[in-house]
């Protein structure tokens, strides 16, 4: 099934579709998301049964700031959809979908991890790659990189975004 | 789980008694895999239930390309899952390609092949060589390893690196195949035929061997689906699902081989799934030798401003600097020393977009997620590794059974820790 | 790149350190000499793989780089047998008290290596996950530079260290 077909298919349940690069990308509001996920995986046809990876991506100058990124895919014959959520800066949560795809357990807690991003519904949302008393969100743009100055002989070479390159 | 502690159970005389103990695996421990750590519920020797505990090799990965141009960017991914280091560039260099909306050469995709399908090998050797010394079958990681040795020799002949090697690069690869490149590939095609044998005479009706992995960790396919299971593990549970066949990629579709399934869905089938690939892969890698000699050209897309321009060669020290492309840009033109500068300095500027880009690891479905923002280094790199997922499934896979049931459960499932923890 | 020339700072080893090694080998009794031969004869490593640097460690412990010609191919699992910590691949935060626990756990006399240029000071990773090298944690004795290092790097490392326990003061 070509992209087209599959965003001809989808259109009448998630109208925002549109094909960029072959892949099929929907814009959904948060509160239809376990929703449209149900139905892109029941829909006969589309059957969209793997939860492939969850990305969230911080976007600090611009208002949404988050956007949730879920990638499908249908086990054979092979078809992909991307289904993306806008969440704003200052209260950043989603519905969990762990309803639906069992296997988002873990990539929501990495998520959550990393940007902070709450997954509501979750049955236990924990710091999963970060030690568990870790404070703050380090892939968000405005958390530093981190690492500590190296000392070399009679030299010091500060971290990667101090360093002033381009 | 903090409230099933103190189950209760009855034995046969009809007492009621206070059962299960918690016990810590990992995550320094031989037999995890890696830096695991798992939380096992133990009722005597029968797990109640296991969680495992990742992130002990959390790098930052994802976070560190942020601050890279995309060429270094290779040189980070490479590093995730370190057992598969030419599927992760190839991902990763695919995606960047489709953003920026080239295509590679015709032979560069046949070294890529070549490169990915070796690579495909030695992972599966190393996943039955830890699986055997787990379970105590320490000539067959004697064995896996001295195989490993003869195709990690061919790497270092192409790429100058026994491991994690940066040579796929975004619009190719970085140099072509050396002179005797060609004939140490035909002499492995050679040997390892038999020691595949070897390996199957050893261990397929070994009653040790099959007692311990048949019946053991079985995941079916409504259970994959569940956890998002893809790769050997799907093909072990009857699906014979393979993104070379049903989504190609690279020259897949131009080269003939089976997609070898078992329907147990246990880890003796996900043994026989890998064995049975590498003989597909050989397959692969000899028809693409073939076609190598008969494709000359480049490997490297020729636009100055997404190939890398360096011409590399082997001098007396190494791989580097070709000579004469150093005379070319020291001596000859400012313009080319300018431009080689600031290619090496910011590199490709990728046009705004996001692409998911999977290829079919030996592990399952590796895919990447990559966003631009018109930048010389990536917005957001997001790694979706098999292991990462796999890992999920654990649980389910071993609940009921014994403890060294899950050793030979966890070598069947193969999570590799740096695509878990990145 | 800013990169601070720090004055008056000296590293390395001057020509008085070497003469005061040299002395102290020299002056090294019969006892100590065949102590320090026994044990550097006799090093178990424990495992501590933990990234890609373990496979390399792995490949120099299978067939073609043996290292059972020293008596190491027993990969001790409980530090308590073991004497010789190879610390190889990169250490996260998170693992980092997971090993100077096992450091702690391990039995005098003891060494480490640290394998790769990871777990000797950060390696590529210079971010908020990996420690900047292990010598943070736990002394180091010998490090192996390397991205992996190849398995004659790290024979090479191992060689140095044995040189380094055959002419020490063994009861320190």
């Amino acid at each position: 099934m070509s992209p087209e077909h599959l965003a001809a298919a989808v259109r009448e349940r998630l109208p925002d579709v549109y094909v960029a690069r072959g892949e099929v990308v929907a814009v959904v509001e948060r509160d239809d998301l376990v929703d449209a996920l149900t139905w892109l995986r029941d829909r006969e046809g589309v059957a969209l049964d793997l939860l492939l990876s969850i990305t969230v991506t911080d976007w600090p100058h611009a208002e949404p700031r988050f956007w949730v990124a879920y990638d499908l895919r249908s086990t054979r014959p092979v078809r992909r959809l991307r289904l993306k959520v806008a969440l704003p800066g200052d209260d950043p949560w989603v519905p969990s979908v762990t309803g639906v795809h069992p296997t988002a357990d873990w990539h929501e807690r990495e998520q959550f991890d990393f940007f902070g991003v709450r997954f509501d519904g979750h049955p236990a949302l924990t710091r999963i790659l970060l030690p568990d008393d870790w404070e703050g969100y380090p892939l968000r743009k405005d958390e530093p990189l981190g690492g500590v100055s190296t000392w070399f002989e009679g030299a010091r070479l500060p971290p990667v975004d101090e360093r002033g390159m381009a | 789980m903090s409230d099933r502690i103190g189950v209760e159970a009855r034995d046969r005389s009809g007492e009621v008694r206070q059962e299960t103990m918690i016990i810590n695996m990992g995550p320094q421990h031989p037999s995890t895999h890696g830096v695991l750590r798992l939380l096992l519920e133990l009722d005597g020797e029968t797990i109640v239930s296991a969680t495992p505990v990742i992130g002990y090799l959390h790098t930052g990965i994802e976070k560190n390309t942020e601050y890279r141009t995309w060429v270094q960017g290779i040189t980070f991914v490479t590093r995730a899952d370190y057992l598969s280091p030419f599927f992760n560039e190839l991902a990763y260099c695919m995606g960047v390609e489709r953003l920026l909306g080239v295509e590679v050469p015709e032979r560069a995709h046949l070294i890529r092949v070549l490169v990915c399908e070796l690579n495909r090998i030695s992972s599966h050797l190393v996943t039955l060589a830890t699986g055997g010394l787990e379970m105590g079958a320490v000539s067959v990681m004697l064995y896996g390893l001295r195989e490993r040795e003869v195709i990690l020799d061919i790497f270092e002949a192409i790429t100058g690196l026994r491991m994690n090697h940066a040579y796929i690069r975004i619009g190719g690869v970085v140099m072509d195949l050396p002179e005797d490149g060609p004939a140490r590939v035909r002499r492995l095609l050679q040997v390892l035929p038999e020691r595949i044998d070897e390996y199957e005479t050893l261990l397929n009706d070994n009653p040790i061997w099959r007692e311990r992995n048949e019946g053991v960790g079985v995941l079916d396919a409504a259970g994959c689906a569940r956890f998002g299971v893809t790769g050997p593990m799907l093909r072990a549970a009857g699906v014979a699902s393979d993104l070379r066949k049903d989504e190609p990629y690279a020259g897949y579709e131009t080269f003939e081989f089976d997609v070898p399934t078992r329907t147990e869905g246990d880890a003796y089938a996900r043994y026989r799934v890998r064995i049975d690939e590498m003989r597909e892969s050989l397959r692969i890698v000899a028809q693409a030798l073939e076609r190598l000699e008969a494709t000359p050209g480049p490997v490297m897309i020729e636009d100055p401003k997404i190939g890398w321009q360096a011409r590399l060669s082997v001098g007396p020290d190494g791989i580097g600097n070709d000579p004469e492309y150093l005379r070319e840009i020291m001596e000859e033109s400012m313009e080319a020393l300018i431009h080689h500068f600031k290619m090496v300095t910011q590199g490709v500027r990728v046009p705004s977009g996001e692409v998911y880009q999977p290829v079919e690891g030996p592990r399952g479905e590796l895919g990447y997620h990559i966003v631009s923002d018109g930048d010389h280094r990536p917005y957001r790199v997001h790694i979706r590794d098999p292991s990462f997922v796999h890992l999920q499934a654990l649980p389910t896979m071993l609940e009921g059974y014994l403890v060294a049931d899950l050793i030979a459960a966890i070598a069947s499932l193969d999570p590799v820790m740096g695509g878990v923890d990145r | 790149m800013p990169v601070e020339r720090l004055e008056g700072i000296q590293l390395g080893t001057t020509p008085e350190e070497v003469e005061a090694e040299v002395e102290r080998g020299v002056l090294t009794t019969t006892l100590d000499r065949a102590i320090g031969w026994a044990r550097k004869q006799s090093m178990w490593p424990a495992t501590f793989g933990l990234a890609c640097c373990a496979i390399e460690m792995m490949s120099t412990g299978a067939g073609q780089y043996d290292l059972s010609r020293w008596g190491m191919e027993v990969f001790r699992a409980s530090p308590r047998q073991a004497d010789l910590l190879i610390v190889s691949g990169r250490v996260s935060q998170k693992m980092a008290p997971v090993l100077r626990r096992i450091y702690d756990q391990m039995v005098d006399p003891k060494w480490v290596i640290s394998m790769g240029v990871c777990a000797s000071a950060g390696g590529m990773f210079t971010n908020y996950a990996v420690v900047q090298g292990v010598d943070t944690i736990v002394p180091v004795d010998v490090y192996v530079p390397g991205c992996p290092p190849k398995p004659e790097m790290l024979m090479h490392g191992i060689l140095t260290l044995q040189r380094k326990v055959r002419t020490e003061e063994p009861f320190r």
